[in-house]
């Protein structure tokens, strides 16, 4: 055992078919470090980590938590020793509370009553110790998606978990709850507990962690004190070359193409729209930037022709389409980038060549017979143009990484040269790859003359990309700012929902 | 242990499960053929024989077949787009209904072929607006069809009880409760003399082929797909998913009362409340295990009929209740539901 480390992975080799996930994998963790596990979509993080929490067997090689060997493929026994795992969609039961989520499966069942009270002080204790604040009564259902990743860590440290593991903590998070979750976890750590967290995001790896192990195809490529690297070296380890986002070029924006006044809505559930003022000009990127649940999807839902408007006007280049539906959107030059790819983007169990035509299938029809030879060749087209990787025309949409996913979707929306789109969260959950292929495809949009409207939770992103930036806030939108009078403190302030109004009404 | 999805559903997957999930009956029911006292081999025997072992047993198998074809495609045509129809059943009673009412007189003096699409439309139209109400229902309320179709069955029967026994009650039946017949140039002709084997069995095998070729090749086809896979994603693209369900709904139906007018039409020749032996509720299983591909409704068709025809010769020969064709039936179906979930999943360590 070397010095102080509490879980050492030692040639870890787990192959599924003719892929190999983990490839030779050596890796250790001292006691109360936080340890970055970094690598883009694909690069067998989260298989390493369900190797070592006994989800998988592997192949080859060891897993050893305080010099012990732990047995292939048992979660129990990866408990057993100390290792707490919080998995990036939650496991948890919507319909119980947060105490009964914690105890469950840790308590006998056969067991007639449970321990409420001591349960619920152990919990308690928890909390407290490590700054988790939670109600141990609340239904799991009605938490925000920060709160039930509290409700996840604090489940694991019930079991008493001494390492810690995150994957992808902060993928359903903005950005305030995960500086605060990490705040939390360097708490944790200086309090003893040894944490690992997966992430392809270089912001927290430099910001959260003591140590990075750079992994990509499987193999660890590279491992570095945090304080001795920086995210463009990390960046090229990660994808294996040296990726740049493409920059924004100034150049004057046209005419109005899409000018909304008054926008209200209300939708069961969700956050509604309050009154909402914007207007997007040829050859120019709106940014809409806010806290997520803040009335983003009701205004993305309602551009996209899915949502009816309470009050309000949209015009599209003078024509009025505030009642516009999903296909007259498409016939109209309207192009739409949805926020849940794999809800609303694709149909996940159809061709890509399916998938491709979806939205104008029509137009690749006679008689009401598809021409199959001719949407098979327009998505062959999109696969080259937009550079879809892994996939030709009969390909299982399912089967495309996230981020040739949203290249198809994209694809489809550019392809047919749209006047305006609606971009909604382009680069959700994408890699650092990924990301710079979308911005470069929305710029050459841009600069091709087309209005877009890009509604996103991340700051950088919209920053970057946007002319002119408006703060969403509880339904209700800021007056616009361009990107050049753009300061974090001023952003953030409009984000919270304070922001001078030219005139009162 | 774990469940984990295939990357791609194989074809000849999809062509082993049925055989394997009809084998795995098979050997389930063996088991309790032998509880009854008999070899499973005799038994199993006697029941090939009884399907398939003269000129008669064949054309009587395939008689079976032809209703079952259709309840079958009108299954898999709405499963396919996640539109749950159980209602097969009462939507091929309507359909029955529609075509004697019509066939008895009205109709008298039409060209034979003008008649007969005339009585096929009746039919359909009649399953179809069955349906269209708890399809209706559920696109507007989210009122659960599969309640409501199911419900349905058992109205419809009564309906039929009613009419059987009033308005279209056969003054010349002796007081047995059947509808008019037919007039009798309206019939089916025979395909094969001498039997009750008809030309429905061609129209049916005609309509899965053009159902085929809709569902592959067509707009209407790749909509339905796209709405039965992932409406939202659907909608999103500009599917219009009330449409598209509705119309689904009314070919649904339309299938399954097209079979009810055919059988009247054909080998019965008037309405009763015993008529179907559960041909729509058989639909079900034929349209599960024919994985809802329209050719594979034929086959599964083809192999249901088997074991409810060769039942019937199997407990004459052998004493083994004739009830053990349900068995098989749901015993095959369970295990076909079991095999599909193998087909999309894998089981991993």
């Amino acid at each position: 055992m070397s010095g102080g480390a509490v879980l050492e992975l030692e040639g870890i080799t787990k192959r599924f078919g003719a892929l190999v996930a983990n490839d030779d994998v050596t890796l250790s963790l001292k006691k109360g470090e936080v340890l970055a596990l970094l690598g883009e979509n694909g690069a067998g993080k989260t298989t390493l980590m369900n190797i070592l929490f006994g989800h998988y067997a592997a192949d080859a090689g060891e897993v050893r938590v305080e010099g012990r060997p732990l047995p292939p493929g048992k979660p129990r026994a990866a408990i057993a020793a100390g290792v707490g795992m919080v998995h990036q969609h939650f496991t948890l039961a919507g319909n119980l509370t947060v105490l009964e989520n914690i105890v469950i499966g840790s308590e006998p069942l056969w067991k007639v009553g449970s321990d409420r009270d001591g349960a619920a002080r152990k919990l308690m204790q928890l909390s407290a110790t490590f700054g988790l604040p939670v109600d141990p009564e609340a239904r799991v259902g009605d938490l925000s998606v920060g709160e039930r990743q509290r409700v996840e860590i604090l489940k694991a440290l019930y079991r008493d978990a001494r390492i810690l593991i995150l994957d992808e903590p902060t993928a359903v998070l903005a950005r305030p709850e995960a500086e605060q979750l990490f705040r939390i976890l360097r708490g944790m750590a200086q309090g003893g507990l040894s944490i690992i967290f997966i992430s392809h995001k270089l912001h927290e790896v430099m910001g959260a962690s003591d140590r990075v192990v750079v992994l990509r195809g499987g193999r660890v490529v590279a491992e570095r004190a945090t304080a001795e690297t920086n995210p463009a070296e990390l960046a090229e380890l990660m994808v294996g070359r040296a990726v740049a986002r493409p920059k924004r070029e100034a150049h004057a924006a046209g005419a109005p193409v899409v000018v909304a006044k008054g926008l209200s809505a209300s939708a069961g559930g969700g956050m509604a729209l309050d009154a909402v003022d914007f207007e997007v000009r040829t050859g120019e990127i709106l940014g809409i930037v806010g806290v997520s649940g803040n009335g983003q999807a009701m205004l993305g839902r309602v551009l996209s022709g899915l949502a009816r408007l309470d009050a309000g006007t949209i015009t599209f280049d003078g024509r009025d389409i505030a009642r516009i539906t999903p296909r007259a959107a498409v016939r109209m030059g309207i192009g739409r980038v949805p926020e849940d790819r794999h809800a609303e983007g694709v149909v996940g169990d159809l061709a890509v060549w399916e998938n491709a035509v979806l939205e104008r299938v029509r137009d690749f029809s006679r008689w009401g017979f598809v021409r199959r030879r001719a949407a098979e060749a327009h998505a062959a087209g999109l696969i080259a143009r937009f550079d879809i990787r892994g996939a030709g025309p009969a390909t299982r949409t399912r089967l495309l990484s996230g981020g040739n996913m949203q290249k198809l979707i994209l694809g489809r929306n550019l392809a047919a040269g749209p006047r305006f789109l609606l971009a909604n969260q382009p680069t959700r959950g994408l890699d650092e790859g990924a990301i710079a292929a979308v911005h470069q495809e929305l710029l050459m949009a841009r600069s091709e003359g087309a209005a877009i409207l890009l509604i996103s939770e991340d700051l950088e992103e919209a920053v970057g990309l946007s002319d002119r930036l408006q703060a969403i806030s509880k339904g209700r939108l800021s007056e616009p700012i361009a990107a050049e009078e753009v300061d974090a403190r001023r952003l953030g302030l409009m984000m919270a929902g304070v922001w001078e109004t030219r005139d009162a009404v | 242990m774990r469940f984990e999805r295939r990357e791609d559903v194989s074809l000849p997957a999809l062509i082993l499960a049925p055989l394997i999930a009809v084998l795995a009956a098979l050997v389930l029911c063996a088991g309790l053929i032998a509880m009854a006292g008999v070899s499973p081999w005799l038994a199993y025997g006697e029941m090939l024989r009884g399907a398939f072992g003269s000129r008669l047993a064949v054309t009587e198998t395939f008689t079976r077949a032809s209703p079952l074809i259709l309840t079958g495609l009108a299954a898999a045509v709405a499963f396919r787009a996640r539109l749950w129809n159980i209602g097969g059943e009462g939507q091929f009673y309507m359909g029955a209904l529609a075509a004697a009412a019509l066939g008895h007189s009205a109709l008298a003096g039409w060209p034979l072929p003008l008649a007969w699409a005339a009585l096929a439309a009746a039919g359909m139209a009649a399953g179809a607006v069955l349906l269209l109400v708890p399809a209706v229902l559920r696109l507007r309320f989210g009122v659960d069809e599969v309640v409501t179709t199911l419900l349905l069955n058992f109205i419809v029967l009564l309906i039929v009880g009613l009419m059987v026994e009033g308005v279209l009650k056969d003054p010349m039946a002796f007081g047995w409760p059947q509808s008019v017949p037919v007039a009798a140039g309206l019939r089916l002709p025979d395909l094969v003399p001498r039997s009750r084997l008809h030309v429905g069995i061609v129209l049916a095998v005609v309509v899965v082929l053009l159902v085929w070729l809709v569902q592959a090749r067509t707009v209407f086809g790749a909509e339905t797909r796209a709405a039965g896979l992932n409406p939202r994603a659907a909608a999103f693209a500009g599917v219009p998913i009330t449409a598209t369900l509705v119309k689904v709904a009314l070919l649904s139906g339309g299938l399954a009362g097209l079979a009810g007018a055919i059988e009247v039409l054909g080998p019965v020749g008037y309405v009763t409340t015993t008529m179907s032996p559960g041909f729509g509720y058989a639909g079900i299983v034929v349209a599960m295990l024919a994985a809802l591909h329209p050719l594979g409704v034929v086959a599964a068709s083809v192999f249901v009929a088997t074991v409810f025809v060769g039942a019937d010769a199997m407990s004459r020969a052998t004493g083994v209740p004739s009830f053990i064709a349900d068995v098989i039936m749901a015993v095959a179906l369970l295990a076909m539901l079991v095999a599909l979930l193998f087909t999309t999943w894998r089981v991993r360590r």
